[in-house]
């Protein structure tokens, strides 16, 4: 049974459809990297896969013992909350909060996590600054880390390397990689980096209006799909 | 000025405004927090006009007592605003207003037409400014503000991982588990809850500088959400405090004495956040 099965899954918004008839599964440990052109609806897809917004048509069903507070998402970057007055840590240990159950307060494993994650991510030094004063590549990474510590099984990533310097680029690669092959989370992934995409993923889904592509990387790459992207980008 | 405090103090009417007027005042700064951050200022308003118009209808139907009416129905109408308007085509600022003014009117409307008082427009002032009801409260009056913010702060402090994760961003919340959309069902009954408390202390036309004056305050100096929470209660109490004391002192009318202080500590905040270089938008 798959963690994730999408059943001719249409998405939109208040009834206007922007994506249609989407088949594809996710088992336990995949990579499934979402690829698209700009405002091809892979935020809108993620959306209604988190169930913030009603499938347009279709089904989702969850199984392999999969919950819903089990996975970690990381939105798009946005100009949330651009006065809200938050420290790092705060940020960061409220993604610890679908572990606490009824507990009002968190014990000290959730504040472990929190400080492992913020030492993976490399913002521990700035724990105790202001969330809205720090650049956007920095508050990409707390937004990382507080979707590291929501993890348990799945991560759903929404371009995560947007908006980050290349040295970093490759070490949030890293990081997914890591997580993806020792801890066994299963990740999905919005990218527009092709490359990457190709060179981390296990399967890729493309969606486009006209129809999509979903599979493993190896039958992508023979598909007409990969080639008139590549060469999209090329020309671009 | 000592004497003159401490020989009020001993009046058992001026003892009871002091515990109503710190506990409404703590509970709606902390609310205050996260509607002002929700971007909800206006809910305080527009609910209280809510208030006003129960009141209304309480007097119309001859309610002697007339708390349950108005709770039952500002809190339906919270309830309303908040998640109703999520689905509605209405903006929801647009919303608010519209019933803001409309249940003014018809509140006015019905105490005009139907209310057999000999003083209206004393009793309409009264409860829109507050006037002097705080200085009034009987003793069960006062047992129930004590119960309902003693669970509204209980509330605030088993649930405050909660409210900052749905304040600070709600679909993350709701994507991982946590039941954001019942978080702001409660917060609407307690919103609900705050504004007829508060109706008491400061009239209804003024509860929203209750709510929105701490917080802003607050956040001008303070840059981590328990820093700001914090401030903005110790904060509000304070101003409250001084309110409601210097009305009896100098015989100024609560409400606007109150509200007055509230601003007096948001220019002074104000100003230190210029000065320290922390205050920032
Ligand atoms: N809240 C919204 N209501 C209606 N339409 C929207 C909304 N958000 C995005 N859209 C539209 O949906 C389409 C897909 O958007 P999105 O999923 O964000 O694309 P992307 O693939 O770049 O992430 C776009 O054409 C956009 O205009
Ligand atoms: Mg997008």
């Amino acid at each position: 049974m798959s963690l994730l099965s999408c059943h001719n899954l249409s998405v939109g918004y208040g009834g206007v459809k922007i994506l249609e008839d989407l088949n594809f599964s996710v088992e336990r440990g995949d990579y499934l990297c979402i690829l698209g052109e700009n405002g091809a609806g892979k935020s809108t897809l993620m959306k209604t896969l988190l169930q913030l917004l009603p499938p347009e048509g279709g089904t989702i069903e969850t199984g392999d013992g999969f919950k819903r507070d089990e996975l970690g998402y990381l939105p798009q970057q946005s100009a949330i909350q651009r006065d809200f007055p938050a420290s790092v840590r705060e940020v960061v240990l409220s993604g610890c909060l679908n572990r606490c159950g009824w507990k009002p307060f968190y014990s000290l494993r959730e504040k472990a996590l929190a400080r492992r994650n913020m030492e993976r991510m490399e913002i521990l030094p700035l724990a105790k600054r202001c969330y809205r004063e720090l650049s956007g590549g920095q508050q990409q990474r707390v937004l990382l880390a507080r979707a590291l510590c929501a993890t348990k099984k799945m991560l759903l990533l929404d371009e995560p390397v947007a908006g980050l310097d290349p040295a970093m680029q490759v070490s949030m690669y890293h990081v997914i990689e890591e997580l993806n092959r020792k801890d066994r989370i299963t990740i999905l992934m919005v990218s527009h980096d092709f490359e990457a995409a190709l060179t981390y993923a296990s399967h890729i889904l493309h969606i486009a209006r006209g129809g999509s592509f979903f599979g493993t990387v190896a039958a992508y790459r023979a598909s007409a799909f990969a080639r008139s992207f590549a060469r999209r980008r090329g020309e671009a | 000025m000592i004497d003159q405090i401490c020989q009020y103090l001993s009046f058992p009417f001026v003892r009871y405004a002091l515990i109503v007027g710190v506990l409404v005042s703590l509970c709606s700064s902390l609310l205050g927090v996260t509607l002002v951050l929700k971007r909800f200022s206006f809910i305080g308003d527009g609910l209280s006009h809510v208030a006003f118009f129960a009141m209304a209808v309480a007097a119309v139907l001859r309610f002697t007592n007339n708390m349950p009416v108005i709770l039952l129905i500002t809190t339906l109408a919270a309830v309303l605003v908040l998640s109703g308007g999520r689905r509605m085509k209405l903006k929801g600022d647009a919303m608010i207003a519209m019933l803001s003014v409309g249940a003014l009117a018809f509140g006015y409307l019905l105490m005009n037409l139907f209310a057999k008082t000999s003083n209206l427009s004393g009793d309409v002032c009264g409860t829109l400014f507050g006037s002097t009801s705080i200085l009034t409260l009987g003793p069960d009056q006062v047992w129930l503000c004590v119960g309902l913010s003693g669970a509204v702060l209980a509330f605030f402090l088993f649930f405050y991982h909660r409210i900052f994760a749905v304040t600070f961003d709600e679909d993350f919340a709701q994507a991982t588990g946590v039941r954001a959309r019942a978080y702001n069902q409660m917060l609407a009954v307690i919103i609900a809850v705050i504004i007829v408390l508060a109706m008491n202390l400061v009239g209804a036309l003024l509860i929203s500088a209750l709510i929105v004056f701490p917080a802003l305050s607050a956040m001008r100096v303070f840059k981590s959400f328990r820093s700001v929470l914090i401030c903005s209660a110790v904060l509000s109490v304070a101003c409250s405090l001084a309110g409601i004391l210097t009305s009896i002192l100098w015989d100024t009318p609560v409400g606007p004495t109150i509200v007055a202080a509230d601003i007096a500590a948001f220019g002074l905040f104000s100003a230190a956040g210029l000065f320290t270089g922390k205050g920032s938008s």
